[in-house]
């Protein structure tokens, strides 16, 4: 499953997305506004010990914060340059913290869950003649293959290797878009053989209501 | 290692734009960003979940959709060049111009930066875009020949 969900359950596991995702807009507005350091200083610590107690797999999937370094860094001289180191660490450890924060929803809210939370804000789409479970169904289908085109990448470097390995590997893409989409076109001609995507009954007389 | 990874990721929008056209390119790139925000890990370094849209590169991420549809309307209006140069041209107009826009601005708002620095960060990583999109080109010609029907931006 590809999936930064971790399985082990807490009491975070158990609040529900929508809330999750609530308090996470209401975290960002009210972080904004502050510009002590030591503010920001409580704030992450805060978030280190909601890290804690979610348990260590969390704590470990802290390391999804590394690639962010060089460019807090580069970030953080330039800001020292002009306005002050000061400045600069608050807004680099508010950043830190919402991303923390945000990664820690994803971390604990499985894709199914999040999906459904947000999905009654798709309901406006109705109108032009979008039905939500069309995006729905269009995530699972996403989902689904992602581990397939994984597949397809590794049979071609495995010929790739089995030939020397010598040719500029960039031009294993071509392979790889040709088959994408001769997969893709097989999936449809198979969902539209299975008579494709129609929204159901219900949906229908909601859209024949608002013509 | 770089804080924006130099990936295969811009690839796939230009590539996106180009084969798929406007509409479908930019509603297959909002799919994909949309997933990542659900949770999956496919952008570069594995990265996903909702932290990459409070991140410094979050610009990018929403970029993608536009960046695509730039593409692919680009190559439309000049299909009536050969493969090669039309593909290239639409894959820097959107794969690099409209999606270094979205980048910049994203980075200018997040790091407080004027635009001026901002650019100047993020330029670092231009030459390396500028090499995809000669692999898009590339890549759509090679495909132009072998399913032709399959770039949706030159069917008539």
């Amino acid at each position: 499953m590809i999936s930064l969900y971790i399985s082990h359950p807490s009491w975070m596991h158990r609040v529900p997305a929508g809330l999750k995702l609530l308090s996470l807009m209401l975290i960002s507005i009210t972080l904004f506004p502050v510009t002590y350091l030591w503010g920001m200083v409580i704030a992450l610590t805060l978030t280190l010990a909601l890290y804690a107690s979610v348990g260590k797999p969390a704590l470990l999937q802290l390391r999804l914060l590394t690639p962010l370094a060089p460019l807090f860094l580069v970030i953080f001289l330039m800001q020292s340059w002009s306005v002050g180191w000061l400045e600069a660490s608050i807004l680099l450890l508010r950043m830190l913290i919402l991303i923390m924060l945000a990664n820690l929803i994803t971390l604990t809210t499985r894709m199914d869950d999040m999906m459904s939370a947000i999905t009654p804000l798709f309901v406006p789409l109705r109108i032009f003649q979008i039905d939500p479970k069309r995006i729905a169904f269009a995530v699972t289908l996403l989902i689904r293959f992602v581990p397939v085109l994984m597949a397809v990448i590794q049979h071609l470097m495995e010929a790739w290797r089995a030939r020397g390995g010598k040719k500029q590997i960039w031009k294993l893409a071509i392979p790889l878009t040709i088959q994408s989409i001769r997969l893709s076109d097989h999936v449809a001609e198979a969902l539209a053989a299975r008579g494709g995507i129609s929204a159901s009954p219900k949906t229908r007389v909601v859209h024949d209501e608002s013509r | 290692m770089t804080g924006i990874p130099i990936t295969v990721q811009t690839l796939g929008v230009m590539l996106a734009g180009v084969m798929l056209g406007p509409w479908r390119g930019a509603l297959s790139m909002a799919l994909f960003i949309f997933v990542v925000a659900l949770g999956a890990p496919l952008l570069s370094g594995g990265r996903g979940g909702l932290g990459v849209f409070y991140g410094p590169t979050a610009g990018f991420a929403i970029g993608f959709p536009f960046a695509a549809f730039a593409a692919g309307y680009m190559a439309i209006w000049l299909r009536r060049l050969p493969v090669f140069p039309a593909t290239l041209m639409a894959a820097i107009f959107g794969g690099i111009l409209v999606l270094y826009l979205f980048g910049i601005t994203g980075f200018k708002i997040i790091s407080g930066r004027d635009w001026l620095d901002a650019t100047l960060v993020m330029a670092v990583f231009i030459p390396g875009d500028l090499v995809k999109a000669l692999i898009a080109a590339s890549v759509a010609q090679a495909v132009a020949k072998g399913l032709p029907d399959a770039i949706m931006t030159r069917r008539s």
